[in-house]
């Protein structure tokens, strides 16, 4: 009892600071003239009908904001706010436009805040949003499974070949792998550091990455761990924590495929999805690499290559149907954290058979060669 | 003061690079999938454009600001009309002396519904009292400077240097007044000339200054319209245009006219940040007295471009009763606030 007391004091003291505060207000230093700091964040812009525009807002300042008026293309337009106009900090709002908006060309919307702030969002393309029913779940599941799935498993088949190699050059493939995955993950993060600047600051989207990016490989491990009670990780093991990696990740990549089509950001080019079939057909060799002296059977390389392609569907709908930059943030640092806990791991299993690990030139090769590689076909998905 | 700067970003996937590229990869995967015939009821994305709002999005009743002013603050539909011909009294010499007491006051005003701006007034409104007087009067203009910053006030119209309201500076808290002889006959400006001038002038510092001719000019239904505009976030960009600065507040409370009657409109543009602004009337045409310097028609014509401090004398008569837009004839301008209706009642016999 003596240590929790201990233990609650500053706390106490903290509340006792809080209620003073709360009474008496801030001490005048910290009030200044001007006026005050307001931030509305746009979450989502979505296209429901011909007619309507939907504007989802939040209050990431420290502030209460009020909606005062609404510019649609440099025209002040008719609207409605719920559930208020006055946001209070944190607070969601939906803003409805009855605008007639032209499909296919690009769109200015700015609110105006009862101080004369303006905060505005520019659409590259107005078209109707996805909505949930039957056409559009099958067009996102069809999309992952084009970006997610077949590559997947195309690199699945790779597998025979593996087994047919010298344990050499199976090292030199998880070392290939090693350098896929720091690629992915750096990208990741690369990624989700860009889109941080779209959060609401209130949100903290650099804190979401830390979070996401620490906790999840300290959590995969606490998990393996009390799975395997002590023993070691076996190759299928092994095989499974990449495929949950390379799947988080490719649930970052089916939201913004998913949200990009949703907002109508998709230009044709079907030169693309080869670039995108020979990218990701490398995932799937990464997840073999381990199994090359172990025979899996059919139905368990079937699951492997579920477990890393489907959340690429799952990304999808989220993406498609309901976007947020917040969510987005936290999934592609969580797909990051993943693949850091699976690069460990992997290196870990080089050095425990005896082999030279990534000191050995042909496997620091491996490593690069894997880098190359996905920087190579990176080149065939740019844009 | 970056919280006041416009806050503007792209919707996109922003961010993603690889999943930038993605983009367009998926775009190929929707053509394989289209191709696999599943995309039944899925519009394809490059369908030809349609107009989006056919039917009621089309009213043009849902453009506009929305909402009500303050009821407690500046009505712009009184000020249309309200001419401050001064505390008036007579010189020795038979001259008509005009005294006006004129205070720069900071002031928050409300600009749109809702929409407010930190502005520099003279006397409490932007603009300032419309001051009239006959070419010829004596003006004595008493100015208090009870603002944060200095000002002064500059006349446009023909006096002494030292009665320019330029090198005078009236510091705050300090008093300046303003003496000369009303000349030439004209709808002329005033407006603060201190440094830095742009700022002065947009945070709302000028009125109306009109001279009549001595003989007068016909009767008419007379009104007082300053184009002028308010960059409320500070970007160095208008937000709200407008007549005497509310935004669309004449198209909310049209203005009323009578069929037949003169109507006189005093046109003046001082609108900050873009070159030019203008005057569109709908179904009519006006007699354009440029500067109203002189009493022979200038144009006849149905729309007139002014610079900024430019300022005309529009006339007209509506033969027919019914509502009529008249508006900046840029459409930005217009559908960010410059837009009003006259409402012409049927002239009723008695």
């Amino acid at each position: 009892m003596a240590m929790v007391s201990k233990g609650l004091l500053p706390l106490l003291l903290l509340a006792a600071l809080l209620a003073v505060f709360a009474r008496i207000g801030p001490v005048g230093v910290f009030r200044a003239a001007f006026p005050p700091i307001e931030e509305l964040t746009f979450e989502r812009i979505a296209f429901p009908q011909p007619g309507l525009i939907r504007v989802h807002m939040v209050n990431g300042g420290p502030e209460p904001v009020t909606v005062a008026q609404v510019i649609v293309d440099d025209a002040y337009w008719e609207h409605t706010v719920t559930p208020d106009r006055l946001v209070g900090r944190l607070d969601d709002i939906v803003v409805e436009i009855p605008y007639p908006w032209v499909d296919g060309d690009p769109l200015a919307i700015s609110v105006v805040s009862s101080t004369g702030v303006t905060f505005t969002r520019e659409v590259a393309v107005a078209t109707q949003s996805p909505q949930f029913n039957r056409s559009y779940v099958v067009t996102f599941a069809l999309l992952g499974t084009y970006v997610g799935i077949i590559p997947v498993f195309l690199g699945l088949l790779w597998l025979p070949f593996l087994a047919s190699v010298g344990a050499r050059w199976v090292d030199f493939f998880l070392s290939f792998t090693i350098g896929l995955l720091l690629f992915l993950g750096v990208d990741a993060v690369e990624g989700a550091l860009e889109l941080s600047g779209r959060v609401a600051s209130a949100f903290q989207g650099v804190g979401l990455i830390v979070l996401g990016v620490v906790a999840t490989p300290l959590i995969i491990h606490a998990v393996s761990a009390m799975g395997r009670r002590g023993s070691e990780l076996t190759p299928v093991g092994l095989s499974t924590l990449i495929a949950i990696g390379i799947g988080l990740h490719n649930l970052g990549e089916g939201l913004a495929i998913g949200s990009s089509y949703a907002i109508g950001e998709v230009a044709l080019g079907t030169s693309l999805v080869f670039g995108f079939l020979l990218h990701n057909t490398t995932e799937g060799l990464g997840i073999v690499a381990p199994l090359a002296r172990s025979q899996p059977s059919l139905a368990k390389l079937a699951a492997l290559g579920l477990i890393a392609g489907v959340p690429t569907i799952l990304g999808t709908w989220i993406g498609g149907f309901s976007y947020s930059p917040t969510a987005s943030v936290l999934f592609l640092a969580i797909g990051a954290g993943a693949i850091v806990q699976v690069i460990v791991v992997l290196g870990k299993s080089m050095g425990s058979h005896g082999g030279e690990g990534l000191r050995g030139p042909l496997n620091a090769a491996g490593l690069v060669v894997g880098l190359l590689v996905m920087y190579a076909t990176g080149l065939f998905v740019a844009a | 003061m970056g919280a006041r700067q416009d806050k503007k970003d792209s919707q996109g996937l922003a961010g993603i690079s690889r999943r930038d590229l993605l983009r367009s990869g998926v775009a190929g995967a929707v053509g394989l999938a289209a191709g696999a015939g599943a995309l039944a009821g899925v519009r394809p994305i490059d369908a030809e454009p349609t107009l989006s709002g056919a039917g009621g999005a089309h009213d043009p009743g849902l453009a506009g600001v929305k909402g009500d002013m303050d009821p407690n603050g500046f009505d712009a539909t009184a000020f249309l009309k309200h001419f401050d011909y001064g505390s008036v009294s007579t010189l020795p010499d038979g001259q008509v002396l005009r005294e006006y007491e004129i205070t720069a006051l900071d002031r928050e005003i409300e600009v749109a519904p809702g929409v407010h701006f930190a502005a520099w007034t003279y006397n409490g409104t932007v603009p300032g009292p419309t001051l009239r007087c006959t070419e010829g009067d004596r003006l004595r203009v008493d100015f208090t400077n009870a603002g944060s910053h200095p000002h002064t006030i500059h006349f446009h119209g023909i006096h002494a240097a030292g009665m320019d309201g330029v090198f005078e500076v009236v510091e705050p808290g300090d008093r300046f007044v303003y003496e000369f002889d009303a000349a030439p006959m004209g709808f002329h400006l005033y407006h603060c000339h201190a440094l830095p001038l742009k700022r002065h002038v947009h945070k709302g510092l000028y009125g109306a200054f009109i001279v009549d001719p001595p003989e007068g000019r016909p009767e008419a239904n007379e009104m007082l319209m300053l184009m002028n505009g308010f960059d409320t976030n500070f970007d160095g960009d208008n937000e709200v245009y407008a007549v005497n600065t509310v935004a669309h507040h004449y198209q909310r409370h049209p203005i009323e006219i009578e069929q037949g009657e003169l109507v006189r409109v005093y046109l003046g543009n001082m609108t900050e940040f873009d070159l030019l602004n203008s005057f569109h009337l709908h179904g009519n045409f006006f007699r354009l007295y440029r500067t109203g310097t002189d009493l022979e028609r200038y144009e006849w014509t149905d729309t007139v471009m002014l610079c900024q401090g430019e300022r005309a004398v529009l006339e007209f008569t509506y033969d027919h009763p019914g509502k009529y837009m008249f508006h900046a004839h840029q459409s930005e301008f217009a559908e960010l606030g410059w837009m009003g209706i006259f409402d012409v009642t049927p002239l009723t016999l008695v």
